[in-house]
C-alpha cells in the first residue's frame, strides 16, 4: 500500500500542499481529482521524488520513501506517466520505451514487456522506429503510459492522461487502464481534472482543493455527492 | 589548384580538431545548458598529459603503438579531470542561475590556465614526435602524413562516439536527459551519473584533440587551449548547439574558413574570423545550421 | 532625495578640484595608483550598469575601453597642431582639447556599444557573454592590423613631416626631411579622473533611482512580467549597454592620456575578466560594493608584485569561491538564486 501522511509541499513562501492524507491500497484504482492548480501534480511529483517535501511522510508497504532519490523509487516499483506526457521527442518510440526500463537489468524481461505493451497498444508497434515527437497526442499518451509500464511498476501514477486528447481516444485509453488493472492487478493512482471519467473507473476518490483534501469516499458515492457534482461535474 | 587542395587538407585537419572539442561543448550544453568555458583547458591538459606521460614512459622513438598508448592514457587522465571539475565546481550549482554557473566556468578556465603556467612553466614546451611525418604529393599538393593521421583518427573517434550515443543504454540516456530532464528522472535515470558520463566522453575527446593538435603543432603551452576552445565553441553554435552532426560540420567549416583566411587573405585576421562568424550566425540563425527551433518554456 | 544627491555631487566636484590643487605634492607612485583606482572605478561601475542591473552579461568591456583609448590618443596626436593652433597650449586650451577627445572617445565607444547592444536584445546569458567577448576580440585584432595607430607595436605618438606625411614610426625615405614627434599628451590627472568617477556615480545613482529604473529592477529577472507592466525592457537594456560602453570609452581615454602608450594587448580578454571580477566580487548590482572591489583589486596587485604569477590564480579562485558560497558578492545583500 502507498500511503501519504500529512504531506506538505512549499514553493518558496507558497504552500502548495497543506497536510494531506491519502491511501492507495494494493490492486486498487484510486483517483485524486480537483481543479487546475489544486496541487495534484505536486503530490505525484513528490511521490516520485523529483520535488522535495516540506513535511509529512510518504510510505510504500510500510517503508518510508519520502524524498528518496527518484531512481530508488522507480526501482521499488512506483513509476509515473507525467502530465503533458513529456515524451522524449528526439528519441524513437522504441528508445522511449527502453528508457522506461532504464533501471532494469533483466534483458529478457524487458524484451517480454516490450511485446506486452505492443500487444496492449498495437499502434505503438507500427510506429516503433518513429521519433516520439512525430506521434499524435493520443499516441504520445499511449507511449507515456507504456514507457512507465516498462519499469515493471507495482504502482502506476497517471497524471492527467485525458489532457489534450481526442474524446474517442480518451475512452480507449481509460478502458485500457481498467483492463490493465484487472489483468495484472497493478495499483493505479490516477490524477484527473475530468472528474466524471476518473470516478467512473476508480474504486476510491479524493477531492483536492487548494492544497487540502476536502472530500473523500468510494468513487460511486463521490460521483453522487452533490458538492462534487456541482463543483466538478458541471451541474 | 594544388594550393587549393593543400588548403583544403590543412583546413580539414584543423577543423577535425575543432570538431572533436565542439562535440564536448555540445554534449554538456545539451544537458546542463551552459557553456563549459573550461573545456578548452581540457584540450590543453590533454596535450600536457601526453607530454608528461611520454616522458614517464621513456618514450623516445616514434611508433604507432606508443602513440596509441599515450593517446589512451591521456584521454583517461583528462576524463578523470573533467569529471572531478564537474563534481567540485558545477554539481553544487545545479539549482543556481545560469549566470552563476557561467562565471564559475570562466573561473575554472582561468584557474587551469594559470595554475598550468605555475606548474608546467609559462614557456612553450616541445611535444615529442609521436609519429614521424612523411611528406608526399597529391596532385601537386604537399601533404603531411600526420595531417592524414589527424583526419583519420578524428573520424574513428567520432564514429566511436556515435556508436556510444546512438546504440548503448547510457548513450540513449544522454540523449533522453538532454531532451527532457524531468521525464528522464521520472524514469529513474540517474541524472548525476549521466552528467558524469557526458563529461567523461567530452573530456576524453578534448584530450584526444589536444594530442592530435600537438602532433601537427608540437609547441605546447598552458594558454594554448583558449583560442581553440573558443573557436570550437563557435563551431558548436554554428552547427546548432546540442546537435552532434552539427558540431562536426561546424568544426570543419570553421577550420576551413580559418585556413582560407590565412592562405588567401591575411594571417593576422585568423583569430577574428571565427568571432565574426559567431556574430553573424547569432544574428541570422541563432539555432545554427542544423539546429531545430526550440520553444522555450515559460 | 534628488536635491540631496545633486548637492552631494556638486560638493564632491569642489572637493575634487581642491584636492587636485595639491596633487603635485603627492608621491608619484601613490599618485599613479590613485589614478588607476579612479579608472578602475569607472570601468567597474560602468560594467556593473550592464551586468549588475540589467541581467545581461558582457565579457567584452575591454573592447569599449580600447575604442575610446585608441581613438582619443590618435586624435590628440594626429590633430595636435590643429588643437594647439586653435585653442593654444595653456591650461584652458588643453582642457578644451581634452574635453573634445574625451567626448569623442566616449561617443565612439557608445556607438560601438549600440552595435553590440542590438544583438543583446535577442541573446541571453551565455550567448551574449560570448558575443561581447567576440566583439572585443575583433576590435583588438582590427587594432593590431591598423598601422596608422601602431598596429601590434603599440602607439605612443606620431611623426608629422613638413610635407604633411604623418606616421606613428619614423619613415625611412623621409629620414632627410624634418619632422616633429607629437607624443600622447599627459592630459589625465586627478581632477579629470575623479570628475568622471563622480559623474558616473551620479549618473548610475539617478538612473536606478528613477521611477523607470526602479520598475525595471523590480522585475529584471522576469521579462514577461516586466513587459506586462508596460516596462520597455529593450529600451532600458540598450540604454544601459550604450551608457556603460560610453563610460568604458572614457576610462580608455583617461588611461591612454596617463599611460601615454597603448598596446592592443592592454585590451585582451584578461582585461575584461579583471573588470568582471571587480563587479562580481563587489556584488552585481551593488554600487558601493563594486567601488570597494575596484579599489581593493587595484591595490591588491601592488602588494602581490613579488608573487605576480599568483595574481590570475587568485582572481580565478575568487570567482569560483564567490559563486559557490556568495553569488551575491561580498557586499551584496540581495540573494538572487533562482531555479534553472
Amino acid at each position: 500500500m502507498l500511503e501519504i501522511k500529512d504531506l506538505q509541499i512549499h514553493y518558496g513562501s507558497i504552500k502548495a500542499i497543506r497536510g494531506i492524507n491519502l491511501k492507495v491500497p494494493d490492486g486498487s484504482i484510486v483517483t485524486l481529482i480537483g481543479s487546475n492548480g489544486a496541487g495534484k501534480t505536486s503530490t505525484l511529483r513528490a511521490i516520485s521524488g523529483i520535488i522535495k517535501t516540506a513535511g509529512g511522510s510518504i510510505t510504500y508497504n510500510g517503508e518510508n520513501i519520502t524524498n528518496l532519490h527518484p531512481e530508488k523509487i522507480v526501482k521499488m516499483g512506483i513509476c509515473q506517466s507525467p502530465e503533458g506526457r513529456l515524451i522524449f521527442s528526439n528519441l524513437t518510440v522504441e528508445e522511449n520505451l527502453l528508457m522506461g526500463a532504464y533501471t532494469r537489468k533483466d534483458k529478457e524481461g524487458v524484451k517480454d514487456d516490450l511485446e506486452f505493451v505492443f500487444s496492449f497498444f498495437p499502434r505503438l508497434k507500427e510506429r516503433i522506429k518513429q521519433l516520439g515527437g512525430t506521434l499524435s497526442g493520443g499516441e504520445q499518451q499511449m507511449l507515456a503510459i507504456s514507457r512507465a509500464l516498462m519499469s515493471k511498476p507495482k504502482v502506476l501514477l497517471l497524471d492527467e492522461p485525458s489532457l489534450g486528447i481526442a474524446p474517442l481516444l480518451v475512452k480507449t485509453i481509460f478502458e485500457k487502464i481498467v483492463a490493465l488493472n484487472h489483468s495484472t492487478g497493478i495499483t493505479i493512482l490516477l490524477v484527473e481534472q475530468n472528474a466524471n471519467l476518473a470516478l467512473s473507473v476508480a474504486n476510491y476518490g479524493y477531492v483536492l482543493e487548494t492544497g487540502e483534501i476536502i472530500l473523500e469516499g468510494k468513487a460511486d458515492e463521490l460521483a453522487k455527492n452533490e458538492e462534487v457534482r456541482k463543483a466538478y461535474l458541471g451541474e | 589548384m594544388s594550393e587549393f587542395i593543400q588548403q583544403v587538407i590543412n583546413g580539414l585537419s584543423l577543423g577535425a580538431i575543432y570538431a572533436l572539442i565542439a562535440l564536448g561543448y555540445t554534449m554538456v550544453y545539451g544537458i546542463l545548458k551552459f557553456i563549459n568555458f573550461a573545456h578548452g583547458e581540457i584540450f590543453m591538459l590533454g596535450a600536457f598529459s601526453g607530454f608528461y606521460i611520454a616522458r614517464l614512459l621513456g618514450f623516445n622513438e616514434s611508433s604507432i603503438i606508443g602513440a596509441l598508448i599515450i593517446l589512451m592514457l591521456s584521454m583517461t587522465t583528462c576524463a578523470l579531470i573533467g569529471v572531478t571539475i564537474e563534481k567540485l565546481a558545477y554539481k553544487p550549482l545545479r539549482s543556481a542561475s545560469k549566470l552563476t554557473v557561467l562565471i564559475t566556468a570562466i573561473g575554472v578556465s582561468l584557474f587551469l590556465q594559470y595554475t598550468g603556467q605555475l606548474v608546467f612553466g609559462a614557456d612553450p614546451k616541445s611535444f615529442p614526435t609521436l609519429l614521424t611525418n612523411v611528406n608526399f604529393k597529391i596532385a601537386g599538393a604537399n601533404i603531411g602524413s600526420n595531417q592524414i593521421v589527424v583526419i583519420v583518427s578524428s573520424i574513428v573517434l567520432m564514429f566511436g562516439l556515435r556508436e556510444i550515443v546512438m546504440r548503448t543504454k547510457i548513450g540513449t540516456a544522454i540523449r533522453a536527459v538532454s531532451n527532457n530532464l524531468t521525464a528522464a528522472s521520472l524514469m529513474g535515470i540517474n541524472i548525476n551519473n549521466v552528467i558524469s558520463f557526458t563529461f567523461v566522453l567530452g573530456s576524453s575527446l578534448a584530450a584526444a584533440a589536444g594530442i592530435l593538435y600537438s602532433i601537427n603543432y608540437p609547441s605546447i603551452d598552458p594558454l594554448m587551449g583558449i583560442l581553440p576552445g573558443l573557436k570550437a565553441f563557435i563551431a558548436a553554435v554554428l552547427g546548432g548547439i546540442g546537435n552532434f552532426p552539427g558540431a562536426v560540420l561546424g568544426g570543419l567549416v570553421i577550420g576551413l574558413i580559418e585556413t582560407f583566411t590565412v592562405g588567401y587573405l591575411s594571417p593576422t585576421y585568423r583569430d577574428a574570423i571565427a568571432f565574426a562568424i559567431l556574430i553573424i550566425i547569432l544574428l541570422v540563425k541563432p539555432t545554427g545550421l542544423l539546429g531545430k527551433k526550440e520553444v522555450e518554456k515559460v | 532625495m534628488q536635491v540631496k544627491s545633486k548637492l552631494l555631487f556638486l560638493s564632491s566636484l569642489i572637493l575634487i578640484f581642491v584636492i587636485n590643487l595639491f596633487a603635485g605634492s603627492i608621491d608619484p607612485y601613490f599618485y599613479t595608483v590613485i589614478i588607476y583606482i579612479g579608472i578602475n572605478i569607472i570601468l567597474a561601475t560602468s560594467l556593473n550598469l550592464i551586468n549588475g542591473y540589467t541581467g545581461q552579461f558582457s565579457l567584452g568591456h575591454a573592447g569599449f575601453m580600447a575604442i575610446g583609448g585608441y581613438l582619443s590618443i590618435a586624435l590628440s596626436t594626429y590633430f595636435a597642431p590643429f588643437f594647439q593652433n586653435t585653442f593654444g597650449t595653456g591650461v584652458f586650451g588643453e582642457a578644451i582639447t581634452f574635453i573634445i577627445v574625451l567626448l569623442a572617445g566616449g561617443t565612439a565607444a557608445a556607438l560601438v556599444g549600440l552595435l553590440v547592444g542590438v544583438p543583446s536584445l535577442r541573446l541571453k546569458g551565455d550567448y551574449l557573454a560570448i558575443t561581447t567577448l567576440g566583439f572585443a576580440e575583433i576590435i583588438r585584432v582590427v587594432i593590431q592590423n591598423m598601422d596608422v595607430i601602431g598596429a601590434s607595436q603599440g602607439f605612443r605618438g606620431v611623426y608629422i613631416y613638413n610635407n604633411g606625411v604623418k606616421a606613428p614610426q619614423m619613415v625611412q625615405d623621409l629620414g632627410e626631411m624634418s619632422n616633429i614627434f607629437y607624443a600622447v599628451p599627459k592630459f589625465t590627472n586627478f581632477f579629470w579622473t575623479f570628475l568622471f568617477v563622480a559623474i558616473i556615480i551620479y549618473y548610475v545613482h539617478n538612473l536606478i533611482n528613477s521611477t523607470y529604473g526602479r520598475g525595471f529592477l523590480s522585475v529584471k529577472d522576469d521579462e514577461i512580467a516586466a513587459e506586462s507592466m508596460g516596462i520597455n525592457t529593450t529600451k532600458f537594456k540598450v540604454s544601459a549597454f550604450v551608457s556603460g560602453a560610453f563610460f568604458a570609452g572614457i576610462a580608455g581615454v583617461l588611461y591612454g592620456h596617463f599611460n601615454l602608450y597603448l598596446n592592443p594587448e592592454d585590451f585582451n580578454f584578461l582585461k575584461s575578466v579583471e573588470i568582471v571580477v571587480m563587479v562580481i566580487l563587489g556584488g552585481m548590482g551593488s554600487m558601493i560594493g563594486v567601488i570597494i572591489a575596484a579599489v581593493l583589486l587595484t591595490i591588491l596587485p601592488e602588494f602581490l608584485r613579488s608573487v605576480s604569477e599568483y595574481r590570475m590564480i587568485i582572481y580565478a579562485l575568487l570567482l569560483i569561491i564567490m559563486m559557490l558560497t556568495r553569488p551575491q558578492g561580498l557586499f551584496g545583500f540581495k540573494i538572487k538564486r533562482k531555479k534553472l
